[in-house]
């Protein structure tokens, strides 16, 4: 058995869950107020 | 200099694709940092400036690589203004080491993370973008503007390292040598790849 690989893999596996977690995380709405007074022009749009 | 007459319908299709990729500016953030608070200043700013740069971007390509690009720039561009030397990754895996004591952190921070921490920046970045960002090694290249050789030498380094930490420990944890993380993550990946 290659063991090394194995374990590379394992590493690999646990390295895209990691990510993966951060990435599932809610978005604090502070990023979306921030690019909606960035876009300058006031739209009804609030949430969608 | 001409002025571009702004289309706002492509403003709106260029607004959703970005509002789609703040978890991933957060997530690479966090990779690049190791902090949460400054991982989202960071990924405020680099989403204004792509806001901001999105007459340049051009609709149809890889929108995620162009952001992440912009990111990475912004994190470097920072790095180099608030650090004389560049001895950050050795400071930054000193404090994490050290944050290990408080027993708090030690909820937040695995084995794999302290690892991480503990790479060279530009092999750290290499292997999240490859590794877990779902990149190409061309499309990281891009990113990291490097060539496609460097990614790969430094994402086989980064990966060569990190076992080397996760197995032989080449750091100490109370309690815990290092290499019951290698364990306890070959235990778990199987456990992910049989409940598949």
């Amino acid at each position: 058995m290659d063991e090394a690989r194995l374990r590379q893999q394992a590493i690999g596996v646990k390295l895209r869950q990691m990510f993966d977690e951060l990435v599932s995380e809610p978005v604090p709405d502070e990023f979306l107020e921030i690019l909606r007074r960035a876009d300058g022009a006031p739209q009804d749009d609030h949430n969608d | 200099m001409t002025e571009k007459v702004r289309d706002p319908s492509q403003d709106a299709a260029f607004k959703t694709q970005l509002v789609a990729l703040i978890p991933h500016l957060r997530a690479f953030a966090r990779s690049l940092t190791g902090d949460a608070t400054a991982a989202d200043d960071l990924a405020q700013d680099a989403m204004i400036k792509a806001w901001d740069a999105r007459d340049s971007f051009q609709m149809g390509t890889n929108m995620k690589a162009w952001t992440f690009m912009i990111l990475r720039n912004q994190f470097y561009s920072e790095r180099r203004r608030s650090w004389r030397t560049n001895q950050l990754d050795q400071e930054a895996a000193e404090r994490t080491l050290v944050a290990v004591d408080n027993p708090e952190a030690l909820v937040a921070l695995d084995e794999l993370r302290q690892g991480l921490a503990m790479l060279p920046a530009e092999q750290r970045e290499a292997l999240i973008l490859v590794g877990a960002g779902g990149f190409a090694y061309e499309e990281a290249a891009e990113i990291c503007n490097c060539a496609v050789g460097t990614v790969k030498s430094r994402v086989s380094r980064a990966r060569r390292a990190l076992q080397a930490v996760l197995t032989d420990g080449r750091y100490d944890r109370d309690g815990a040598p290092a290499g019951d993380a290698m364990r306890s993550i070959l235990t778990e990946s199987e456990r992910l790849s049989t409940a598949r």
